[in-house]
């Protein structure tokens, strides 16, 4: 209580700093991971989490189970042909901003399983900010990679992260795939498009985030 | 997604109930409770589940196929990533299954290390079995206590083969090094705290009477409907059948040593969570035996042409080095034959099926995954019940997808 | 070690020869060829009358494109009671890969022939449900035939 008083009488009453150091430094202080744990990866990141290597420590505080609460996915373990949709689908129903950590050999680029099953790197699936070795890589790898993203986080500006645009995102779903309230612009559009049959649809439009990969 | 219909059940659709009260729900792939990506179609009827039918292939790593490609000791690295949390237990398998095609002898040191080892996997396997089983529940405290256990049990595994959770300790023909200096009293060190750690466990779990109520009277399966589906391990245990591999078709010397099988005649999720309990208490017997056992002596197998040598016979003699450079340049050649070799891993009945032509390399690698087969079961237990039940029947089966998907 | 299971073999060729095709006893095994006809009744009168009554493993295996027959099919049948194993193995050609399901024998069949169809090819005929388990819906081909390359035809990318 003492150190504080003495710090706060010797700092003016305002300050001015940079939007980015403030809204980085929020960001990269609460990291909170979403559930991605496929395989023995998985196991590793469960002991990163408990009580001798605690991740919480670092801001990762809860590891939320639904993506859209979610900041950063850790996708740990190997990913098949059959799961690669699915992962595809859960990045996309994160909210901006959001980072993937890439956890293991197998994540980064297939691992040991150079084979018909396993897609070589989720690199090919969702963009990656930070890839892990290991097999698996040890707690405290993880807790390493953490601390590169937030290093990472801020040296970011603030102005490049914006959320995708809305038409750009309603583009992205493939036609079939959700319900449509019906009544709406949508079910216009989808039906026109359907009717069409001649506009190939990527599964998704690459965000923002996605185009600027150099930081 | 569309593809999503075409994996549903053909006679999902043949309930008498119309459509109007029942709803389809996926639950899954990712989901914090199915222990890895296990996605379950559950029709229900408000909460009750109508139908439960578990869609697996998401973690579908091809490794059968690999294996054939591979020599035979470099298939040893491959077992670690498909049942990954008892890996000591499928490198067993697959070393012994390739030693009774060889026709080897074991000697004595290199046996008692593996039951050491392998029972020191069983408790670490069950740990994460009872953390991840009370955090479904709503236990989470357990979930700490049985990972700090664990941690230790993976500072052992490490400390002897430098891996934690991937360590390929075992070889064909023995082990792959010797036990470090202090290894016993390290073990020892662990084993005078477990029970204590006991302690804590049965009195947060097994004498709450929240926990008691979420799990008796759910799940239960018949002991005819359990052989018949073919579930092994705890869950046959738990339905009344005593059978284990390990006093019945006995391997590494286990007839040597002296412990019970529990056996409980529930066939509840209380009954599968009190033998695997009990089974802790009985891996603890065992581990304490095999450490009064350790004698010096030999930990590999005597045949130089598939056993690798000591680095330091390799640096001296000039037969060794060639030795070693066609073991693990060429590989050895396995005679032609067929075996299968079942050990009793932490999750039931781990059989191995292995076909050899003459070469290098198998012909045919098969694992018998006891979860793949325990999984099946799990409409027949999960019809009738609620779908926070489901949930607790994942948790007491202890699947493990990677051993599932293979 | 191996003469009760041999006693088992003289039983079940006494109540039908023809179900008894080829006997082999390797490293503390028995194996028993069936041709694929009967391999139905076979293992019906090895579980109710022979104990047999836990299918531990079933599992098939692709000989190679030159060979035939090509496929076979093995069974690897357990007693709870006497505690011991029994191979039966059955093959099949090519042209013709289908064998009847034992999955109203014993239901642990069930997924271990739709592992079995999906990544070796062998039809399950009476199969309650015979459709793909490991690999995608929509995959082309079988995976574990040995004229399939370990890498597959074409890398997954989205991008």
């Amino acid at each position: 209580m003492g150190l504080e008083n003495k710090i706060f009488e010797s700092l003016p009453d305002v300050l001015t700093v940079k939007l980015d150091a403030v809204v980085n430094w929020a960001r990269k202080s609460s990291l909170w991971p979403a559930t991605f744990g496929l395989a023995c990866c998985a196991i590793e990141m469960m002991n990163t989490v408990s009580a001798r290597n605690d991740l919480s420590r670092f801001g990762a505080e809860t590891f939320r189970a639904s993506p859209r609460q979610a900041d950063v996915m850790i996708v740990s373990g190997r990913v098949s042909r059959k799961m690669a949709p699915v992962l595809r689908r859960i990045y996309d129903q994160m909210p901006e901003p959001k980072w993937v950590i890439s956890m293991g050999a197998c994540a980064t680029s297939g691992g040991v399983f150079d084979n018909y099953a396993i897609v070589q790197g989720v690199d090919k699936v969702v963009p990656v900010d930070i890839y892990v070795p290991g097999c698996p890589p040890r707690p405290e790898m993880l807790v390493h990679a953490i601390t590169m993203l937030q290093d990472k986080i801020m040296k970011e500006s603030v102005k490049d992260r914006t959320d995708t645009i809305e038409a750009e995102s309603r583009g992205s779903i493939v036609p079939g795939t959700l319900p449509v309230t019906e009544g709406t612009a949508l079910e216009a559009e989808t039906e026109v498009e359907v009717a069409q049959k001649n506009i190939s649809r990527p599964y998704t439009i690459p965000s923002r985030h996605e185009r600027r990969r150099s930081f | 997604m569309s593809s999503a219909a075409e994996t549903i059940a053909a006679d999902f659709d043949a309930i008498d109930e119309p459509l109007e009260t029942q709803m389809t729900l996926s639950m899954g792939p990712q989901h914090p409770s199915t222990h890895g990506v296990l996605r379950l179609d559950l029709r229900l009827d408000g909460e009750l589940v109508v139908k439960a039918i578990p869609d697996i292939g998401y973690l579908h790593t091809g490794m059968e196929k690999l294996f054939e490609y591979k020599k035979y000791q470099q298939g040893i690295v491959i077992t670690d990533r498909m049942d990954y949390l008892n890996p000591l237990g499928n490198n067993l398998a697959y070393v012994m299954a390739a030693e009774k095609l060889l026709q080897f002898e074991i000697p004595e040191r290199a046996q008692v290390v593996r039951v050491l080892m392998c029972e020191l996997q069983r408790i670490a396997s069950h740990m994460v079995w009872l953390g991840t089983h009370c955090l479904d529940i709503g236990a989470m405290s357990v979930f700490f206590y049985c990972f700090r256990q664990r941690e230790k049990i993976l500072n052992l595994i490490e400390a002897a083969s430098g891996g934690r959770m991937t360590p390929s300790y075992f070889r064909i023909g023995g082990l792959m090094m010797d036990l470090p200096a202090g290894f016993d009293r390290r073990v020892r060190q662990f084993m005078d705290d477990f029970p204590e750690a006991m302690d804590t466990f049965n009195t947060l779990v097994t004498g709450n009477r929240i926990w008691q109520s979420r799990t008796k009277d759910i799940g239960y399966i018949s002991k005819e409907d359990a052989i018949s589906w073919g579930l092994t391990g705890p869950c046959l245990r738990a339905s009344g059948v005593d059978l284990d591999l390990r006093r019945d078709n006995p391997y590494t010397g286990y007839e040597t040593y002296d412990f019970d099988i529990p056996v409980e005649t529930g066939g509840d999720v209380w009954a599968r969570f009190m033998v695997r309990m009990r089974e802790l208490e009985e891996s603890y017997k065992i581990v304490r035996q095999a450490l009064e056992r350790l004698k010096p002596g030999p930990i590999k197998a005597d045949a130089p042409k598939v056993v690798l040598p000591d680095r330091d016979d390799m640096r001296k003699h000039m037969d060794s080095l060639i030795h070693h450079f066609l073991i693990v340049a060429e590989g050895f050649n396995v005679p032609p034959g067929e075996v299968y070799h079942a050990i009793e891993a932490s999750k039931g009945e781990l059989g191995v099926y292995m076909k050899s032509n003459g070469g290098p390399k198998p012909e045919r690698v098969h694992f018998r995954g006891p979860s793949f087969v325990n999984l099946a079961a799990l409409p027949v237990m999960s019809e009738g019940e609620m779908v926070a039940d489901v949930v607790a029947i994942i948790g007491s089966l202890d699947i493990v997808l990677g051993e599932i998907d293979r | 070690m191996t003469e009760k299971l041999h006693e088992f073999v003289e039983t079940l060729k006494s109540a039908n020869p023809e179900w008894v095709g080829d006997v082999k006893d390797a490293l503390g095994e028995v194996t028993v060829t069936v041709p694929r006809e009967h391999i139905f009744a076979a293992c019906e009168f090895l579980r109710d009358s022979l104990g047999f009554d836990m299918l531990a493993d079933l599992c098939g295996g692709d000989r190679g494109p030159e060979e035939d027959p090509r496929f076979e099919v093995n069974y690897h049948l357990f007693s709870t009671t006497h505690h011991r194993r029994l191979r039966l193995k059955v093959l099949l050609s090519e042209d013709d890969p289908k064998v009847e399901s034992v999955t109203p024998l014993w239901k642990t069949a069930d997924w271990h022939e739709r592992e079995t169809y999906d990544l070796v090819g062998v039809v399950f005929e009476n199969h309650p449900d015979l459709r793909r388990i490991l690999l995608p819906s929509d995959f082309d081909g079988h995976a574990l035939r040995k004229d399939y390359p370990l890498r597959g035809y074409e890398p997954y990318s989205m991008n």
